[in-house]
């Protein structure tokens, strides 16, 4: 990989980090409602997987997705814009943080009900099946998703009409505050893509460079071989489900222990020990992504809310 | 002008459109080697191959959810449902995810899809399988649902919902797919959310749609036997509800039934009478009578269903009741 790209990955990972800082800031201060997932710990998952793809291959997540986002090419601007509720935020404030998509992105969304975007993640591979191109749809979700019949169905569609889907699913070991333990029969997430004859691959999802290259060749998998793959990616996320997530369910050591292997400090000691990136060329990063944070909140609160007649646009197509 | 069946007409519809549009193919269980458990595809899996009549695994999240994605990339997919009884199974999908992409992104996101769903009962298949639960799925904003009551508007409106951008219920029912019409000769559309006057009137209002069309035509025969003119307002489309022809109507005849195969609680009937208090108050002569299927579950013997089923002797009944 070459130098440029992996400056822009930790440019990505550290974005990422301050957006959802700030955003709980925001979100604190009333400014920013409804339900709010932070991407806080998992930031090298969509990081190297997303830098693994062609432009044309789709992106689709689940909730958690302010990241995604960033990753796909948004703005922190439109990003922090939609969390808001502006009408310069890429869905016009009526998505919220759970429904940021772009079409010209390749972006997906964005959906909020538990595993309900697998079988359309099936069906975006199927329109560029029925297209005849080899575009690959990389589909992200948590390891709780998998509990649910719309996952088991998806990926025994996907592997029945040989859909070009990446199944990624960020075990972040739980699904709000059950473990991965207590609500699946098996806690080795592969082995339910083994019952349907998909080829798979576990990966640790705190080193970006880990993740790229696994994305890489199992992107390369599903365009050449036109079957899905299934990717489960380790992780795990500093902060709670959701904003107001009361915690009782795991130790505080258990978080420290999983803080010490935080992915942007590991991907910083990376570069700097291969020597990819000098001290003070990671500080600039850094402060750039401080400016472009600053510059977004700003821009988020001077954005207009949307105008009232937009209440009632965009429920059809044709009216 | 020709007289075909329902099910001719609308199997012409799909192939006409899968003809026209490349983009258009159909999903669902048997609707290929099968050729549709209600023959509607018959012949079509040979004709377009199985690249365009996709026979799916029985699993309806699979069938709706893989539709709204083939569609938002910009395919035509048509996914067919064996009844709507199983669209209970892709409820997520049909009314809280395909109506609401559209809006919720910000207009980014389309759906172009036609769900068909085959509904009502009277052919002894049991509580389970044999519903006309239309008013749910009409209740959601971003779904349209249309369901036909003659071949005709069968053909003109499923070819409409084909081409139409929007996310689309189209209801067929069971025991309709051999009712003959006269069908305009060659290419025609029908616009999707407009009523229709079926048949002039000028004693009473019969609003109805679907196999409720069926019934009412018959039950507009006996009455007028006896000098009491009824006209019938078919509704079409459930949403967009278009209720200008049925105020029109009313404001002519003060006097109205609603008959739908659904129950009544909290069904069609419920809404349309309750737009005519809200726009035609001072018009109403006689308080509206619904004619709907009886609370409860529908069970498999023969004349226990149909006695829960509305029936032409009810119609009449309550057409004479608004005129007395």
């Amino acid at each position: 990989m070459k130098k440029e790209q992996q400056l822009d990955m930790y440019h990505q990972m550290v974005l990422i980090r301050r957006v959802e800082e700030r955003g709980a800031e925001l979100y604190q201060a009333g400014k920013i409602g409804g339900f709010m997932h932070l991407y806080i710990g998992q930031e090298a998952v969509s990081t190297g997987l997303i830098a693994a793809r062609e432009p044309r291959d789709r992106v689709i997540t689940a909730y958690r997705d302010h990241g995604v986002a960033i990753n796909c090419g948004l703005s922190a601007d439109e990003v922090m814009a939609e969390l808001l509720g502006k009408s310069t935020g890429m869905s016009k404030g009526k998505g919220g943080s759970m429904h940021m998509a772009s079409v010209e992105k390749n972006m997906w969304g964005g959906h909020a009900i538990v595993g309900g975007h697998l079988p359309i993640a099936a069906g975006l591979a199927l329109g560029d099946q029925y297209a005849k191109n080899d575009n690959v749809t990389i589909c992200m979700f948590g390891d709780g998703a998998t509990n649910i019949g719309y996952f088991h169905e998806a990926l025994n569609l996907a592997k029945t009409w040989g859909l070009r889907v990446l199944w990624v699913c960020e075990n972040n070991q739980y699904g709000m505050g059950t473990s991965v333990e207590r609500a699946s029969a098996v806690s080795d997430i592969r082995q339910k893509a083994e019952g349907y004859a998909m080829k798979n691959a576990e990966v640790n999802g705190m080193d970006v460079i880990a993740v790229y290259e696994a994305a890489k060749e199992a992107i390369q998998y599903v365009r050449k071989e036109g079957q899905p793959y299934f990717l489960e990616v380790d992780t795990y996320r500093f902060r709670g489900h959701s904003m107001g997530d009361p915690e009782r369910y795991r130790k505080a050591e258990e978080v420290k222990q999983w803080q010490e292997n935080d992915p942007i400090g590991i991907f910083n000691k990376y570069l700097l020990d291969t020597k990819i990136a000098t001290r003070k060329g990671l500080d600039e990063i850094e402060a750039r992504v401080e400016a472009e944070v600053s510059k977004a909140v700003e821009f988020a609160e001077a954005s207009p809310e949307p105008a009232l007649e937009e209440l009632f646009t965009n429920v059809y197509v044709e009216n | 002008m020709a007289k075909i069946t329902m099910r001719e007409a609308i199997s012409q519809a799909l192939m006409e459109e899968m003809d026209r549009d490349p983009a258009v193919f159909i999903m669902g269980e048997e609707v290929g080697v099968w050729g549709g458990t209600y023959a509607v595809t018959k012949g079509f899996y040979d004709k377009y191959g199985a690249d365009r009549v996709k026979d799916t695994p029985i699993a309806e999240n699979a069938i709706v959810g893989a539709a709204i994605g083939a569609a938002m990339v910009g395919q035509r997919p048509i996914a067919e449902l064996m009844t709507i009884n199983f669209a209970f199974s892709a409820m997520d999908y049909i009314v809280n995810q395909a109506p609401k992409l559209h809006y919720m992104f910000g207009g980014q996101f389309t759906v172009p899809m036609v769900i068909r769903a085959v509904g009502g009962g009277g052919r002894q298949l049991g509580a389970t399988h044999s519903q006309t639960p239309d008013a749910i799925f009409a209740h959601f904003p971003g779904l349209k649902v249309v369901s036909p009551g003659t071949p005709e508007d069968a053909k003109g409106l499923l070819k409409s919902a084909i081409r139409s951008n929007d996310p689309i219920l189209f209801i067929e029912h069971a025991t309709m797919y051999q009712v003959r019409g006269e069908v305009p000769e060659g290419e025609y559309l029908i616009p999707i959310g407009k009523s229709k006057i079926q048949r002039a009137g000028k004693d009473l209002t019969i609003v109805t749609y679907c196999k409720g069309l069926e019934l009412s035509m018959k039950a507009a025969d006996e009455l007028s036997k006896e000098g009491i003119e009824a006209e019938i307002v078919d509704l079409r489309t459930l949403r967009p509800l278009d209720m200008e022809p049925v105020l029109e109507s009313f404001k002519k005849t003060n006097r109205a039934i609603v008959v739908e195969e659904g129950w009544k609680s909290y069904g069609v009937g419920s809404e349309i009478v309750s737009c005519i208090y809200e726009e035609a108050f001072d018009y109403i002569d006689a308080p509206i009578v619904r004619v709907a299927q009886k609370e409860v579950p529908l069970p498999y013997n023969r004349a226990l269903e149909q006695a829960a089923l509305p029936q032409v002797s009810d119609i009449i009944a309550a057409a004479k009741e608004v005129l007395r």
